[in-house]
């Protein structure tokens, strides 16, 4: 990624994001159903938007999905 | 926005019996302690692991921060068993917690050893946060100028404050958290306000439109 498209990304905000708190409170269920699979981002747009766009978020819900997946094996 | 949670009948067998033995009393709540933690610490592990490469830690120090995670992990989801709904299993809910606290002890760790002061204004290292090529200065430096200048004329002290901590010196937002006695939630949304603010600027000047860069 070039500065302008790293810039570009940075500037872009999506209306449907949920912020942080919301993304946190249902994170569990997130990350469960998409271990499972399910079209998580279609059930829940604006928590798919934040985590793309949160970095520390996102890093959790790898976290937990990471966990899940583990247990699951 | 807020986004609906479909209805849930209840927690299935096992999450009952983790609520069941958990809310009990007696030698079964505490072996069931014992399991829940073991859990934990195990979930902990993997995730500093995870992290590892990343941070500034060491092998002992990761484990520190695991063991440290697990238990206060363990606190906080004892003392909220009561806002478990049975919306995924127990057990992801409860690493759900696990992995926070990994989140805030790294951000807590970061402050021990900091790279550059969370509020040093060094605006020559903005090009360099976005990946511009320094040999091709002379195709981005007005947009860097009118950015920079957006950041002045356009940010309320606060937004100014948390992009230049976040962006300028690359502090890690959970470690900001820290250092504001802020929360995630709140430190966001003042970046995505200031993103906002400065999109429109760039786009009031002509640097940008609705299908990206005008170059």
């Amino acid at each position: 990624m070039n500065g302008w498209s790293a810039l570009e990304r940075f500037l872009r905000t999506d209306p449907s994001d949920v912020g942080c708190a919301e993304a946190m409170e249902l994170l569990h269920i997130y990350a469960e159903l998409a271990a499972a699979g399910a079209p998580v981002e279609e059930r829940y747009p604006g928590v798919a938007a934040h985590l793309r766009a949160c970095g520390p978020c996102g890093e959790d819900f790898e976290g937990l999905l990471a966990a899940v997946r583990g247990e699951a094996h | 926005m807020t986004e609906q949670i479909a209805a849930v009948a209840g927690p299935d067998v096992d999450s009952a019996e983790w609520l069941r033995v958990l809310a009990g009393t007696g030698p079964q709540r505490e072996e069931g302690l014992a399991r829940l933690h073991a859990l934990l610490l195990r979930i902990a592990r993997a995730e500093v692991a995870r992290r590892g490469p990343r941070l500034r830690l060491t092998g002992p120090e990761l484990d520190d921060l695991a063991y440290q995670a697990a238990a206060d992990a363990l606190i906080a989801i004892t003392s909220k068993l009561g806002q478990f709904r049975g919306e995924s299993r127990f057990t992801t809910w409860a690493y759900k917690f696990v992995i926070f606290e990994v989140s805030t002890k790294i951000g807590r760790h970061f402050w021990r050893h900091p790279s550059v002061p969370f509020d040093a204004e060094d605006w020559e290292r903005l090009p360099d946060r976005f990946g511009f090529d320094p040999a091709r200065e002379a195709e981005w430096r007005d947009l860097v100028v009118a950015l920079r200048r957006a950041v002045d004329e356009e940010l309320t002290t606060r937004q100014r404050r948390v992009f230049v901590a976040l962006v300028l010196n690359g502090v890690p937002l959970d470690a900001l958290v820290i250092e504001l006695a802020s929360n995630r939630n709140a430190i966001y949304k003042t970046l995505f306000d200031a993103r906002r603010k400065l999109r429109a600027a760039l786009a009031a000047n002509g640097y940008i439109g609705d299908d990206g860069w005008r170059r």
